[in-house]
């Protein structure tokens, strides 16, 4: 028998692996992407793992959604990408700093 | 350990490690195609959680349409490719930090202690469609925000043609402002010369 909190851990595990690597990746923004596509699959994690235990079907509702928007985030992200690429010629996070911030 | 039990293990190892190995990955095409293998590894724990229908359109959508277009976008970008070492080296302190902190943090909330013994739900019967239940649900309930995600898509659409379409470069239409800013005198050159004698 596999307890809510086994599905509950993994997610955490997976948000925390994703969160560092937010921070380590300083070279390329796709890279960064693709953190926060995991990001997104370890609180899906949560939401069906709830949804599953509480007996509620909401949460499987709540992850379609999140499935779509996630969708419709990565294409503009990247196409984002491929602007920043014509206008700068790089997509390295450290060369990205025209706003100074 | 029953069957349910060690699938489950052996896909949550899987996602971590292949989630680790997408981070730690200099090369993006390697990323993207380690970011396949983990969510082909949670679509096995999503349907686990009796969300077939959800596992599946995390293969079918997911690794068959999103992460195309990751590996399209990669293999498109010239992107040099940098060792990781040097950046790593100055972030891995802080990202162990971040990554101990939170985990500790996360799992003080949702470790065994909190929700370790919740009751097990009862299995669906076995002719229970669980596409039906969502079904019924997306067109009765949740029939506006199913609507909205709809136009979200339509909004993300047009958004990324009109960020990536550059328009044709030798197109042949007219330009107004050049056609009115004409000066009459580039176009027609009045020259005096004297007429030629009849040989």
């Amino acid at each position: 028998m596999i307890a809510l909190s086994d599905y509950l851990i993994v997610a955490a595990i997976l948000f925390s692996i994703s969160m560092a690597g937010l921070i380590i990746n300083r070279k390329n923004v796709i890279t960064l992407l693709m953190c926060i596509e995991l990001m997104l699959l370890s609180v899906n994690l949560n939401f069906l793992a709830f949804s599953h235990f509480l007996g509620d079907s909401l949460g499987e509702v709540f992850v379609f959604f999140i499935l779509t928007v996630a969708a419709a985030e990565a294409a503009i992200g990247l196409a984002i990408i491929i602007v920043l690429f014509r206008n700068r010629g790089t997509i390295d996070v450290e060369a990205l700093n025209a706003l100074k911030g | 350990m029953d069957l349910v039990q060690s699938v489950f293990y052996i896909c949550s190892a899987m996602v971590i490690v292949f989630a680790f190995m997408v981070i730690i990955s200099a090369n993006p095409v390697r990323g993207a195609l380690f970011l396949v293998a983990t969510f082909l590894a949670s679509s096995v724990i999503w349907i686990l959680l009796e969300a077939e229908f959800l596992g599946l359109i995390l293969v079918l959508v997911y690794v068959g349409a999103v992460m195309t277009l990751f590996l399209f976008v990669v293999m498109m970008l010239n992107i040099d490719v940098v060792p990781l070492k040097e950046t790593l080296v100055k972030y891995v302190p802080v990202a162990l930090l971040v990554i101990v902190a939170i985990l500790a943090m996360l799992i003080s909330v949702v470790g065994p202690s909190h929700f370790g013994s919740m009751p097990q739900p009862a299995m669906h019967a076995a002719d229970y469609s669980n596409t039906k239940a969502l079904g019924m649900l997306l067109y009765t309930q949740f029939a506006y925000p199913f609507e909205v995600a709809g136009v979200i898509l339509l909004v993300a659409i047009i958004a990324s043609i009109t960020l990536a379409f550059r328009g044709r470069v030798n197109r042949k239409s007219q330009r107004p402002s050049d056609q009115v800013n004409v000066n009459p005198k580039d176009r027609v050159r009045v020259i005096k010369m004297p007429s030629e004698k009849k040989i």
